[in-house]
């Protein structure tokens, strides 16, 4: 699968507020893309963008080479999935009829039902691990299994890019892990292109095949997670003084912010990233 | 597809119950209206054998039943299942689409602003009949489109809409209020009758006034019902599974407004209708499939119980407004408390 999702300076707005400027993007086909940055930065607006969730101001978004907001939005939705932040799931629905949900844009108005179409739910439930759950009513799942349930609506929509807003929000760090794995799996076994907006910068380092750093509306860096997490970078996108180490388990960058208290002498923790600005870790006061 | 074949046959149990579970509560609630339908023909003052009932529907002349069952109850109960059905499938559109029980046309301020046109027309134009109706039509399309324009900007419609429209509604009930104080003796009983949702003036060009309009645009809205569950997700998750979300709302908007307002117009507001039946309907078949056509069938229910036991039930003879008024109320404060409880959506 070679889908390639691009933006071409894409500018976006709610009403006359500038959101994302000018930013031009483009998600490694079947690769896992990481976007972080500070809050209100624009990285949920970017995704709800290039999701078409959002009509550009200026610019495009290109599905194949492809505008997207040319293009019938059922015929997206066959090659290009959104997970939004915390979505809500209708009251009293069940796990199974949740997720058949997301055959919406395989199916014509009054198709019936096949077998074809239950055994891709089968596969989405068994791959996300909840086809125990297949009967129970969504409501009462804890959030773990709940955010599984929506990733396995996400698959049931077969498509070849998935964008996900923060799929980690309100989970206990066993359940964030989890699920980066499962998206790593699904990621491996399908070659589904992945990009996601996370919070948790040594989670996106670690599941980030390419990383992207948005501040204020643009990309400020983008590349493999060794070049992004600088001690410069994060201090320019969080305006966060950090240290980052390599993370002993996987040898990818990790960010150890400082703040103002508990910090001991610095020169027992080895430098690994600083970049090369003479100026690394000096940064105006945060807010 | 590499799923086993276990796993598949879950998904189709899992699937298949749920609608068989559905598929009979239908087919309950049309027994349930096809049996109070024929009691209402048979039933009053004289009460009429079923076999005099069946003579009359197959076109044969029986004295006095001819005349009472086909010419007064007939219509009567016809308009009663028709109307009911507008409002129930009105209501739950607005319900499911805006993912709030109290979305219903009857609180968002459109029954308000067709009762203030037909008020209008009665009072100060001394107008009657097909003006009326016509006037409520249009007053409760404009209604809509006024709440629409006041509530679409930007994001979270939904709540917006309700707000606008609860707005809209108090305005217009003083508008109502206000050409009560003004109307003259004779006016005010007729404005008072219209007021309080009646079937008692049921003719059949009432009822070609609501039947035709429904023919029209229920089949428009099960198409449509597709596309309103998937509204149920949340409106980001809707437009990424290829929801166009904008004219969606819209053409939504406008079949469940024309619904309401025909059959405002055919009967006067028959109040918490439109808001009872789309929660008592999803009570019944849980959230499986559409949840139109029980809505429909529980609305024609309601409209036909209520306008009985407003005949029959008590000494005096109350318009069927009255008695879903009698009953809305307390549903709304359950509600109310539900909502609270839960925080959820219909």
């Amino acid at each position: 699968m070679t889908t390639t999702l691009t933006t071409e300076a894409l500018t976006l707005g709610y009403g006359d507020r500038t959101i994302v400027s000018d930013l031009s993007l483009s998600l490694p086909a079947g690769k896992i893309t990481t976007i972080v940055g500070a809050n209100a930065c624009g990285k949920s607006t970017l995704l709800r963008g290039m999701a078409r969730l959002l009509t550009p101001a200026h610019g495009r978004v290109l599905l194949d080479g492809h505008d997207i907001h040319s293009m019938p939005t059922k015929q997206v939705a066959r090659r290009l999935g959104l997970l939004p932040q915390s979505p809500i799931a209708p009251e009293g629905i069940t796990v199974t009829e949740l997720v058949a949900q997301g055959r919406h844009p395989h199916r014509r108005t009054f198709a019936r039902w096949t077998a074809a179409e239950d055994e891709i739910i089968a596969d989405a439930l068994e791959a996300t691990g909840v086809l125990d759950l297949a009967d129970r009513v969504v409501d009462e799942l804890s959030g773990g299994q709940r955010q599984r349930v929506w990733i396995a609506l996400a698959l049931a929509q077969q498509t070849e890019v998935l964008l996900l807003d923060e799929p980690t929000t309100f989970l206990d760090v066993c359940h964030q892990v989890e699920v980066l794995d499962l998206l790593t799996d699904l990621n491996r076994s399908r070659g589904t292109t992945i990009a996601m907006v996370l919070h948790d910068l040594n989670l996106a380092a670690r599941y980030a095949d390419h990383l992207v750093a948005v501040r204020e509306g643009t990309v400020h860096a983008q590349g493999t997670a060794e070049e992004v997490l600088t001690e410069h970078h994060v201090a320019a996108v969080f305006g966060l003084d950090a240290r980052i180490i390599e993370d002993p388990t996987t040898g990818r960058p990790m960010v150890l912010p400082l703040g103002r208290h508990h910090v001991r002498g610095l020169r027992d923790v080895s430098p690994v990233n600083r970049g090369n600005h003479h100026d690394a870790g000096k940064v105006s006061p945060a807010s | 597809m590499s799923a086993n074949r276990t796993a598949s046959e879950t998904v189709r149990a899992v699937r298949l119950r749920g609608a068989r579970r559905a598929r009979l509560i239908v087919a309950g609630l049309a027994i349930a209206l096809v049996a109070l339908f024929a009691g209402s023909l048979a039933f009053g003052d004289p009460v009429y054998s079923p076999a005099d009932v069946w003579r009359v529907l197959t076109g044969q002349f029986v004295p006095g039943a001819s005349f009472i069952v086909g010419e007064l109850r007939l219509p009567r109960s016809v308009l009663a299942v028709v109307a009911g059905a507008c409002f129930g499938l009105a209501g739950v559109t607005f319900q499911t689409m805006l993912r709030n029980p109290l979305a219903s046309p009857d609180i968002i301020g459109i029954t308000n602003g067709a009762n203030a046109a037909a008020l209008f027309a009665i009072v100060v134009l001394g107008a009657s009949g097909l003006v009326v109706s016509l006037g409520a039509v249009v007053a409760g399309v404009a209604t809509a489109a006024l709440i629409y324009a006041l509530a679409s900007s930007g994001a979270a419609v939904g709540a917006r809409l309700i707000l606008v429209g609860i707005g809209i509604a108090a305005m217009l009930n003083s508008v109502t209020a206000y050409l009560l104080v003004y109307a003259n003796e004779f006016d005010l009983q007729r404005a008072m009758r219209w007021l309080n949702g009646s079937l008692n003036l049921a003719t059949w060009d009432g009822v070609a006034l609501v039947a035709v309009p429904f023919v029209v645009l229920a089949p428009a809205l099960l198409l449509l019902s597709r596309r309103l569950s998937l509204l149920r997700l949340g409106e980001d998750l809707a437009a990424g599974l290829g929801v166009p979300i904008e004219p969606t709302r819209r053409l939504l908007v406008l079949v469940a407004v024309g619904l309401a307002a025909f059959a405002t117009a055919a009967t006067g507001p028959i109040l918490f209708v439109a808001f009872m039946a789309g929660p008592i309907a999803t009570r019944l078949v849980g959230h499986r499939g559409s949840p139109m056509v029980p809505s429909a069938l529980v609305g024609a229910l309601l409209v036909l119980a209520a306008d009985l036991l407003g005949q029959y039930a008590f000494g005096t003879r109350y318009p069927v407004g009255v008695v879903t008024g009698a009953l809305g109320a307390p549903f709304l404060i359950y509600l109310l408390i539900r909502t609270q409880r839960t925080g959820g959506s219909l």
